[in-house]
């Protein structure tokens, strides 16, 4: 049933090289004790699955990976920490029903997707993808897309701001 | 087996990762960190389809780029909520968050 019938080009190494880094990363993130080792290493997962984006000819993505994910969302978490509690560790295998149930579960899901992954067939693509890809991003989302691009506009103006609403220490009454 | 099948299964294995993360860890903190593992994935997927699909286009990356663009308003509301629970509460562990179910 399992047939690897892999060639190794210097792609498939690369793709190779970059998942075992982005799954690493993601197993030591669960396992660490410390929170702020587990931000840390999210964002090395962060930053190979931008190398698998380049990989696949994303290269507009893979940037916008590398800006968001690892220099924005992982230091605000990194502020998030430093600003609650961050001297605790988690503690080892507090809740070990639990942790047993939700891992049997997470197996169970994975093998479903496995299964229905190696069950699929995949016809060859028909076409490529054009070379400059930012070019073909942009005009695309300010011609197709010009009405989700500026949804998307309003919810993140509308997020920030309540966002800070939130965050803003209030006044004490009188 | 394709490429595509071997992104999809690594997508599988970090959206499981991701998945036991949300279920299992107690920092409410690390819970949005492990949904933004989640969201990776699902990026992975689409801008994977985008290349090996039946139809190469542009259009999975720049669905993926509107599912990076919700994910980092999600992140800045969700730290938010969790930095005034931390205020009123002193903690960030999510067992303690439990108002609604006393």
């Amino acid at each position: 049933m399992l047939n690897f019938n892999i060639d190794f080009t210097g792609e498939f190494f690369a793709f190779f090289l970059l998942s075992v880094c982005a799954i690493v990363g993601a197993v030591l993130a669960i396992n660490f004790a410390k929170v702020v080792h587990m931000a840390l290493s999210l964002a090395f997962t962060f930053v190979s699955l931008a190398g698998l984006f380049i990989l696949l000819q994303a290269e507009f993505v893979a940037f916008v990976q590398v800006l968001l994910y690892v220099g924005a969302v992982t230091i605000l978490m990194i502020f998030g920490i430093m600003m609650t509690k961050h001297q605790d560790e988690e503690k080892a295998r507090s809740r070990p029903l639990l942790e047993t149930l939700a891992a049997i579960g997470c197996l169970c899901l994975f093998g479903i997707l496995f299964y229905a992954i190696r069950a699929a067939s995949f016809p060859l693509p028909a076409a490529k993808l054009p070379d400059n890809n930012t070019l073909e991003i942009g005009k695309l989302l300010y011609s197709a897309y010009a009405i989700p691009f500026e949804l998307v506009s309003v919810l993140l103006t509308v997020a920030f701001i309540g966002a800070v609403a939130l965050a803003k220490r209030e006044e004490e009454k009188p | 087996m394709s490429m595509l099948a071997s992104y999809l299964t690594l997508a599988a294995v970090l959206f499981c990762i991701g998945f036991y993360g949300v279920l299992t860890k107690r920092n409410a903190i690390i819970v949005l960190l492990s949904i933004e593992l989640m969201l990776n994935a699902v990026n992975l997927n689409l801008v994977a389809f985008s290349k090996y699909g039946v139809n190469p286009a542009l259009t999975g990356q720049i669905f993926s780029l509107f599912t990076m663009t919700v994910a980092a308003a999600e992140a800045a509301v969700g730290i938010a909520v969790l930095i005034v629970l931390y205020r009123s509460k002193a903690t960030v562990n999510a067992d303690e968050f439990d108002e609604l179910r006393r």
